[in-house]
């Protein structure tokens, strides 16, 4: 990302660019992220992120031995400025446009979850994090990978199958993690996540961490006993977690009011005490604020919160689906539901950046997802004997 | 040393050895309805021995980010029929998370669990279940029969950076044994021979083991010299001790608690016919429960149970030919 014309959103306390945040950081794998390693499970040492948990407990400084780890995106929670945060909803925008065509030319295969319409959730929330906060996701989460500075060139190779994807081509599209950048989980069972981010706040509590977790899940998970008993739990615990629901109104094909009587997300957890707020997911600023304000405090030890968020979800369930269970969209209910547009009128009426800036910011967003998405067409299969090679983590040397 | 207490000692000696270890689960602070963890809390504080609701799905869930993120938890299932409620984590997310991750995540959590009948307890806590676990890769399956083994190999459990299920047996739980102190681990994936013998191999885990021995005493009176194989882990399981012994016996004879059809026992006699139909004498035998749920009734459970008789009929059966 280059210049920036104008003073961003108030909420810039601190710049950190998009480009440090893109090339800023060594992969502590001893190889280049993604690369051939000799040994793919020496990557798993389940890495920098969590090896630090214990150092943590044991009372070692860990910013001090891992001084990246303390910045990257967001670091200060308000770090990023709304050209950024333009800049990021238009590489998940692109990103997302170019899996149709990955798609259609054979080359990324499967069940594909596009969020075309959800940017301004993944961008107000994932983007938000540091480094080293713990983000869970589901099916339908590129755009979060993409917030949370996961490496386009892995997330493309990763829904291509291939070796240099994030989880050398063993995760796919449903199942990204990217441990290095705190993506700790993604998963094709509805709700499953739920549970798994509650155990990482409660290692993150039990080591006295300043780490947040958070986790994302569809309207759709909201009717598994997973997110009730997760909630249950967080809540009793008093656990730094931010759940964040995207309501996108649909769970696959059927509208929420089929699902559930309960038609907001937040006032499902009203009897827990949970500290709570529904924002409209295309406006990324106030997503940005309202979990600003709420991871803030889930950090600070005042227990878990729900952010609801109303959001839009522009193409089919998955790639293909023929969407005869809703009426398309229309142009003008589009424009104002498309979190970039909104965000770039906005930007520029209230002087946040000009639009030479946010024209500068989709070009080189567009750049660096074409560029992505060239190089991860060079990456190989895996070889076949990987997949026998990490069925099991092997013990680490002492 | 009981069985049970020697499960607590490993428990408490590697919450001793490891600040990562916590143990979770339904009234465990309080010790548990057996025992296992009892004076864990009162040694490690409630930070570290946690309650949980009765929420086995979503808290088996928790210790697998728990163990994603830096702890080793130990879950206690209470029955192993309750585990039904959290195959979906173990399954999809704790089995596969270091694979689907290309071998970045790792998940050391121990899931502790008991099952087995005899104890009039109906058929929704008695049942046998390994054979669920035993068929997704990625987990590990333990079955001690001995407390010194319950102890050893939940010491490797814990230390092992896989997922590992520990079945102990609640019909074992008071036996007495002597068990070193402290607990000194016993490696998974090996097998230990219980009794030496030349005609036959029976290969038994678990509460079964001890039928095996009792059942090899009586065949020795008929004249017929048994070896008992007690295999301590399914997954990894030590084909090789078996075939060891089978390549001298040429006969064996596996023999489990569990349901016969579907059971480990079908597996370990294919691979035995794989490996060395040459080696056999004759078929290979299983002992197995009838297919009906566990009875509550006390001479129908009594009559369900397999043991030491249909131990005995299946090595005389393997003699036959
Ligand atoms: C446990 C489970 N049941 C069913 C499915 C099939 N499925 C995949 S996505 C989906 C809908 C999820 O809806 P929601 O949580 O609202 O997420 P969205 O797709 O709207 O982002 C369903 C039913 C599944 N993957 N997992
Ligand atoms: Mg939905």
């Amino acid at each position: 990302m280059t210049s920036r014309a104008t003073r961003p959103h108030r909420l810039a306390a601190k710049d950190i660019t998009l480009s440090r945040w893109r090339h800023g950081f060594k992969s502590r794998w001893g190889c280049q992220q993604n690369r051939g390693c000799a040994d793919p499970a020496d990557r798993g040492a389940t890495n920098a992120v969590l090896g630090s948990t214990w150092a943590c407990l044991r009372g070692a400084d860990w910013a001090v031995s891992n001084p990246e780890r303390a910045s990257g995106p967001g670091a200060t929670g308000e770090a990023v400025t709304a050209l950024e945060l333009l800049g990021i909803m238009w590489r998940i925008r692109f990103f997302e446009e170019e899996v149709p065509r990955l798609q259609r030319a054979g080359l990324a295969r499967g069940l594909l979850h596009l969020s075309v319409g959800q940017e301004g959730v993944a961008a107000g929330t994932c983007a938000m994090l540091r480094r080293d906060d713990l983000l869970y996701t589901g099916h339908r989460g590129h755009g979060h990978a993409i917030a949370k500075g996961v490496p386009l060139r892995g997330l493309f190779a990763e829904l291509m199958g291939r070796l240099d994807g994030v989880c050398r081509g063993l995760g796919g599209s449903m199942h990204i993690v990217d441990v290095e950048h705190g993506l700790m989980g993604a998963t094709g069972v509805v709700g499953g996540n739920i549970p798994l981010a509650v155990g990482s706040a409660m290692t993150a509590r039990l080591g006295a961490r300043e780490q947040l977790t958070v986790v994302l899940f569809g309207d759709g998970a909201v009717q598994t006993g997973y997110f009730h008993e997760s909630v249950n739990l967080a809540a009793l615990w008093r656990l730094p977690l931010v759940f964040v629901c995207e309501n996108n109104g649909f769970a696959e094909f059927t509208p929420r009011s089929a699902h559930t009587t309960v038609e907001r997300v937040c006032d499902v957890v009203a009897p827990y005490g949970l500290a709570r707020q529904t924002v409209d997911g295309s406006d990324v600023i106030a997503v940005r604020e309202a979990f600003g304000v709420l991871a803030a405090a889930a950090r600070g030890g005042e227990g878990p919160a729900l952010l609801e968020c109303l959001t839009y979800r522009l193409r089919g369930h998955y790639e293909g689906d023929a969407q005869k269970y809703r009426a398309a969209i229309s142009q003008a209910e589009w424009r104002d539901r498309d979190p970039i547009a909104r965000l770039r009128r906005r930007g520029v009426s209230e002087g946040w950046f000009t639009d030479e800036a946010a024209a500068v910011a989709e070009g080189a967003a567009k750049e660096a997802v074409d560029e992505a998405a060239r190089l991860a067409r060079e990456s190989t299969a895996p070889p076949l004997e990987l997949m026998e090679r990490l069925v099991y983590a092997q013990l680490e040397p002492a | 040393m009981t069985y049970v207490k020697a499960v607590n000692a490993a428990l408490a000696g590697a919450m001793r050895a490891d600040p990562r270890v916590v143990v979770m689960g339904e009234d465990v602070a309080e010790g548990g309805p057996y025992t296992a963890t009892a004076g864990l809390a009162e040694e490690f504080g409630r930070q570290r021995v946690i309650d949980t609701p009765i929420s086995e799905a979503t808290v088996c869930g928790v210790a697998i980010g728990a163990a994603q993120s830096g702890l080793r938890p130990v879950l206690e299932i209470m029955y192993i029929d309750f585990v039904a409620l959290a195959l979906d984590q173990l399954v999809n997310q704790a089995a596969k998370a270091h694979f689907m991750s290309g071998g970045q995540l790792r998940v050391p959590l121990v899931l502790r669990t008991q099952g087995g009948a005899g104890h009039r307890s109906g058929a929704q806590h008695s049942q046998s279940l390994e054979s669920w676990l035993v068929h997704t890769p990625g987990l590990k399956v333990v079955m001690p029969a001995r407390a010194v083994d319950a102890a050893g190999l939940l010491a490797s459990a814990i230390a092992d950076p896989n997922p590992v299920v520990v079945i102990e047996h609640k019909a074992l739980y008071f036996r007495r044994e002597d068990v070193p102190d402290p607990v000194e681990a016993v490696p998974l994936g090996v097998a230990r021979t219980a009794r030496n013998g030349r005609d036959v191999t029976i290969v038994a885990f678990s509460r079964l083991v001890y039928e095996a021995l009792e059942a090899a005493e009586q065949l020795a009176s008929e004249g017929i010299d048994a070896e008992v194989i007690d295999a301590r882990t399914l997954v990894p399981f030590d084909l090789e001790a078996v075939l060891g012994s089978v390549s001298r016996t040429g006969r064996l004879v596996v023999a489990h608690e569990a349901v016969r059809q579907g059971g480990f026992g079908a597996e370990i006699a294919s691979a035995v016919h794989e490996a060395a139909f040459d080696l056999l004498r004759a078929p290979v035998q299983r002992v197995g429960a009838r297919f009906t749920p566990v009875p509550f009734s006390g001479p129908l459970e009594d009559a369900y149970v397999p043991g030491r008789a249909e131990i005995c009929a299946a090595v005389r059966a393997t003699l036959v030919s």
